[in-house]
């Protein structure tokens, strides 16, 4: 019967989604327990967290230059129509905390950590190495897990903090130098509604991406089989799934951290 | 626990282990005696490797027993398991070796993350074993990637000796070489066993090495031991599917399985 077939295949694809959010929760659980329990390797962790934060810096510095440059300057193609010019430092400066350094920083970090977490996992899972860690008397979860996932989430604060000065600068130079704005002024605006709370709420944001991002690279590189085919498409997921987890929890953040505030 | 005498050093029986509807492990029975050099061999596909990485700890068995010095190992906890697991060494079939550290260090691994030995003690340890393998200490400074194939497996030998295992288990370990290399490392093998006074099981279809590794050899078929002898009973086994493997035959009683476990 046809519709037999139809509804066993949407069954199944139900079934594999649960066994598969069963699965990443399990592992999330894993490298959270193992963070809390010895040994802890320090070296690994001020390695990675030189790996992924302080090499990820250039990157997320550009994004967030530019991304305060285009806000200000649509903001002000958008707002001049009814003469509300003056609004656009503060809209650059909360957007910028709030919002879009979280989150541009947050994909930047997964396209550039979230791919190589995962390939560099997926290769050693492939090639054995994960297994010879294991027999070699040394836990794989804290060995790779806990380094990247604790540099992820601690990391990505930092840079999102550094971002959102740049971005607020990437603003004040458009409107400075383009848009004619008095750079005291502007600077005043900037500063005039900008609370704690803005900044602070958008780097508990970016901790949660960060900790997402390393997860999604060191679930998707450690499950990793079937050779440089599996490892390819373990890297695609862990980018995927981990921008997708982003948008999506950046909405229910939002809504915690701000609505009703 | 003391250990009971006569206790052989790995007692296997009726074990299992499945992939989906693919049986590959089917009630399997082995024992290994102490100080004893067994080579398990078999086609592609007949469950050799998967055998080893049951009795290693890196899968779980589906159900049968794996005994290490009498203890129980299947239905144990990986932390419970974690002391007995000490007592292996493993070199795998592609050699393994961490892309990121200096050959010293992949040979010192399991001294320095696995039993906390000070980082000069260890360098110093692996540069001897790695002397024992023919290798001289500028080698040491080398990354894996910038060895040849050989050398690779050398590297790999002098990992899984260098904590003085009581077992090591080698899967290939001449699969990829040319003929002279493979003899040096089969000579290499039997030193280093010999030296340790180590029990060893190897996995291999290459039948020069088993001639020359084993003290005992066990051919697997579809899941069981088929056969097992003394080495220098192989020519005369009286078994057609040991006739046929180790004379390479395409005709005969073994059919050989298309897909791969």
């Amino acid at each position: 019967m046809p519709i037999h077939g139809f509804l066993a295949s949407i069954g199944a694809v139900f079934l594999n989604g649960l066994a598969a959010s069963g699965r990443m929760a399990l592992f999330t659980l894993a490298a959270l327990s193992h963070c809390a329990r010895p040994p802890i390797y320090l070296r690994l962790i001020g390695r990675q967290m030189i790996d992924i934060g302080y090499y990820s810096l250039p990157v997320v510095g550009l994004t967030a230059l530019f991304t305060g440059m285009v806000l200000a300057l649509q903001t002000y193609t958008g707002f001049s129509s009814f003469a509300a010019e003056n609004a656009v430092p503060t809209v650059v400066v909360l957007s910028v905390t709030r919002e879009l350094g979280p989150v541009i920083a947050g994909l930047m970090f997964a396209g550039r950590i979230g791919a190589a977490i995962a390939a560099e996992l997926g290769t050693m899972r492939v090639t054995d190495q994960i297994d010879a860690l294991t027999t070699l008397s040394t836990n794989p979860y804290k060995y790779l897990v806990v380094p990247r996932v604790f540099a992820g989430t601690v990391t990505l604060p930092m840079l999102v903090f550094i971002a959102d000065i740049i971005g607020v600068f990437g603003g004040f130079l458009v409107g400075g130098y383009k848009l004619r704005f008095n750079p005291a002024a502007y600077i005043q605006r900037t500063a005039d509604f900008l609370q704690t709370n803005d900044v602070t709420a958008g780097l508990v944001k970016a901790g949660v991406f960060g900790f997402v991002v390393a997860l999604m690279g060191c679930y998707f590189g450690y499950n990793s089989k079937g050779g440089a085919e599996g490892v390819g498409a373990a890297t695609t997921y862990a980018v995927v799934s981990a921008s997708i987890l982003i948008l999506l929890l950046d909405y229910v953040l939002t809504a915690l951290l701000f609505v009703g505030r | 626990m003391p250990k009971p005498a006569g206790t052989p050093k790995i007692a296997v029986r009726g074990l299992r282990k499945s992939f989906g509807r693919k049986v590959v492990l089917d009630g399997l029975d082995l024992e290994i005696g102490a100080g004893e050099s067994l080579v398990v061999i078999g086609g592609s596909g007949t469950g050799k490797s998967v055998l080893a990485k049951c009795i290693i700890g890196l899968m779980q068995a589906d159900g049968g027993s794996i005994k290490i010095d009498g203890e129980e190992m299947v239905g144990r906890s990986a932390g419970e398991r974690e002391r007995v697991m000490r007592k292996f060494g493993m070199l795998f079939q592609g050699a393994a070796l961490f892309d990121s550290l200096p050959v010293w260090e992949n040979v010192a691994f399991g001294l320095i993350q696995g039993r906390n030995v000070a980082r000069a003690e260890a360098k110093a340890t692996a540069l001897d074993k790695l002397a024992q393998v023919g290798l001289g200490p500028e080698v040491g400074e080398l990354r894996p990637s910038e060895l040849s194939g050989g050398m690779q497996k050398r590297v790999a030998l002098a990992r899984a000796i260098c904590a003085e295992p009581e077992i090591i288990i080698f899967d290939e370990p001449t699969t990829g070489l040319d003929p002279i290399m493979a003899d040096v490392i089969n000579h290499l093998i039997v030193a280093c066993v010999r030296q340790l006074g180590a029990t060893a099981l190897s996995i291999t279809h290459d039948m020069v090495s088993a001639r020359k590794i084993a003290d005992r050899i066990a051919m697997i078929y579809k899941g069981r031991i088929i056969w097992s002898g003394p080495a220098a009973e192989i020519d005369h086994s009286g078994n057609p599917f040991v006739e046929q493997f180790i004379h390479a035959r395409a005709e005969g009683p073994i059919q050989m399985e298309v897909r791969a476990t």
